[in-house]
């Protein structure tokens, strides 16, 4: 029909085609958490959640309790349990509704998908900080304790950084090995509490307890004191078993999985 | 410009796909056809990358589809329209793969009109679309990166009897600008219309490949004349068997070779064309042993 017929090519070109850069994969996969209900009331709850529990310990502690420190210490809880939450929807989301099919067949190099999406979990985890840190130095001001402000260091920043962020990688960990948010948020939170159960009954348990079990080797990072080099070998080992290797376990079957 | 060769996938003893092997040419339209469960989807998937092989290789455009850049921008693929985010609005998944292929925000308007969704409709989450709908926006995906190739299965799954016509129109101008179309289908008469090559498919083999012209001389020619007697004995003197079938025969030779026997006769012709059935009965024939529904005696 057109005049202009085009001469049938054998092969593509792409010599004029750049690969999709690194950074514009992290902005989607950014966008993504948001631009679902369920992705943007999780976000909206953690900020809340921050703000309600701050509020809480304000009106409920003590003058001489209200410390820059506790007002911190409180976000930890309920951050520390939705962080994690937010780590494995980022991953099964996508599986639960089968948007791998585009996502793989538009990069098809797949670890690059899941490393974006560890720069997108852990951007969200720096915000969640962000905001837990602004909103205690806020009520910090508010309440204009004397020694409000005593103790605080800029290692403490990075310890309660730390803290959060190793549990939204531990939420990727767990949702990459069960690809599927109902198994992967409850044995995230059930297999720690059985530990300590297991532990409780049988005393050898109990001594290892530091070296194996998250739940005991972390507060340490909230508690406000340094940490020795025997907490932090502990808190090395403990990782690598709740989050490094399920991550690396997690990694490999995504990589090798047929997607359908 | 997609060369598949003897690719194989199995599942433990379950071989889904058997030594398949075809090209798909650029400027045309190939139809995979054959009945549920073939092994067409597997096939495709394996042919941008979602599952591995056990033998066997695809190339697009001499290349193997993870080695192709940003390739949302070379292949178009719709594998699954079903499979998007219920909860994200159709315009907000064209507007993700638009930025995940670099392209402009107008394209994805471009694209929402070229399929036909309304503003209103593209602003409404996916959960709410009805299976046409959802097919029309994964075929506006597929086209979004203005790819040369186009990689869709059953994409007419769910699209009215209008929509399955804009549909044939969009390929057809699609390859005629010299882009390369595979699509498969477990419907004959789809196929038929759109394809001008036909690569079928039945429990994970070949059986048959073609343009559809090609595959309709296998089952003759229908041929009908006022004296049917003197038209019957006149292709045998030619030496064609002539089987009776209604009120005409059918006859294992082509159109042209009949008419010229015709007209030598001087036999005036009531109907000449293509025998009944034509690729349906060739293709419930070639994938009989492949079908579920046994015909006429097979052995259940």
């Amino acid at each position: 029909m057109s005049a202009t017929t085009i001469t049938p090519q054998l092969t593509l070109d792409v010599s004029g085609t750049k690969p999709v850069p690194f950074a514009r994969l992290v902005k989607v996969e950014t966008r993504k958490m948001y631009d679902t209900r369920a992705g943007f009331w999780l976000l909206a709850a953690i900020a809340a959640i921050t703000l309600v529990i701050i509020t809480i310990f304000f009106f409920a502690a003590k003058p001489e309790e209200q410390t820059f420190f506790n007002f911190l210490g409180v976000t930890a809880t309920p951050q520390g349990f939705l962080l994690p939450v937010l780590g494995i929807l980022l991953i099964t989301s996508e599986w639960g509704q089968r948007t791998t099919l585009t996502t793989f067949a538009l990069n098809p190099k797949r670890g690059r998908v899941i490393w974006a999406k560890v720069c997108a979990a852990l951007l969200f985890g720096l915000g969640a900080i962000v905001i837990a840190v602004g909103l205690a130095a806020l009520a910090t001001l508010i309440a204009g304790q004397p020694g409000g402000w005593d103790n605080v260091g800029l290692d403490d920043f990075g310890k309660f950084g730390l803290l959060q962020i190793m549990g939204i990688i531990g939420g990727l960990a767990f949702g990459l090995i069960f690809l599927n948010s109902a198994a992967a948020i409850v044995i995230s939170f059930v297999v720690p509490i059985a530990f300590s159960i297991v532990a409780s009954l049988w005393g050898a348990l109990e001594k290892a307890a530091p070296w194996v079990d998250l739940g005991t080797s972390q507060p340490p990072l909230y508690s406000g004191d340094s940490l020795s080099g025997e907490q932090w070998a502990q808190l090395g080992t403990s990782s690598l078993i709740w989050i490094v290797l399920p991550f690396l376990a997690g990694l490999w079957r995504v990589m090798r999985a047929e997607v359908k | 410009m997609i060369t598949v060769e003897g690719l194989t996938r199995s599942y433990g003893d379950f071989i889904a796909v058997d030594n398949v092997s075809f090209a798909c040419k650029p400027g045309t339209v190939t139809g995979f056809l054959g009945p549920n469960g073939a092994g067409k989807t597997t096939t495709m998937r394996i042919m941008v990358g979602l599952t591995s092989p056990s033998r066997g290789t695809v190339t697009i455009g001499g290349l193997k589809y993870a080695d192709i850049p940003n390739p949302g921008r070379h292949v178009g693929v719709l594998l699954d329209a079903s499979a998007q985010h219920a909860g994200r609005t159709g315009r907000e998944i064209l507007t993700i793969g638009a930025q995940t292929m670099g392209l402009r925000k107008s394209r994805v308007d471009e694209m929402l009109a070229l399929v036909s969704l309304s503003d209103k409709e593209a602003g409404r989450r996916v959960r709410n679309y009805s299976l046409g709908m959802r097919q029309r926006l994964g075929i506006a995906h597929a086209l979004l990166g203005d790819p040369s190739v186009l990689i869709l299965d059953e994409p007419a799954n769910g699209l009215d009897p209008a929509g399955i016509r804009w549909m044939r129109g969009l390929l057809r101008g699609y390859a005629e600008r010299g882009g390369t179309v595979l699509l498969s289908s477990h419907l004959l008469n789809e196929v038929e219309l759109i394809a001008d090559e036909i690569v079928m498919i039945g429990r994970g083999r070949i059986v048959a490949q073609g343009t559809p012209q090609e595959l309709m001389q296998t089952t003759g020619t229908f041929v009908r004349a006022a004296e049917n007697d003197v038209l019957a004995r006149a292709l045998s003197e030619n030496g064609l068997a002539a089987t009776p079938v209604g009120d005409g025969f059918r006859v294992d030779a082509d159109a042209l070779q009949i008419g010229k026997i015709t007209a030598a006769a001087q036999i005036p012709l009531i109907e000449l064309r293509p025998a009944d059935g034509g690729l349906e009965d060739l293709f419930l024939e070639l994938t009989s042993d492949t079908q579920r529904e046994s015909f006429e005696g097979a052995v259940a």
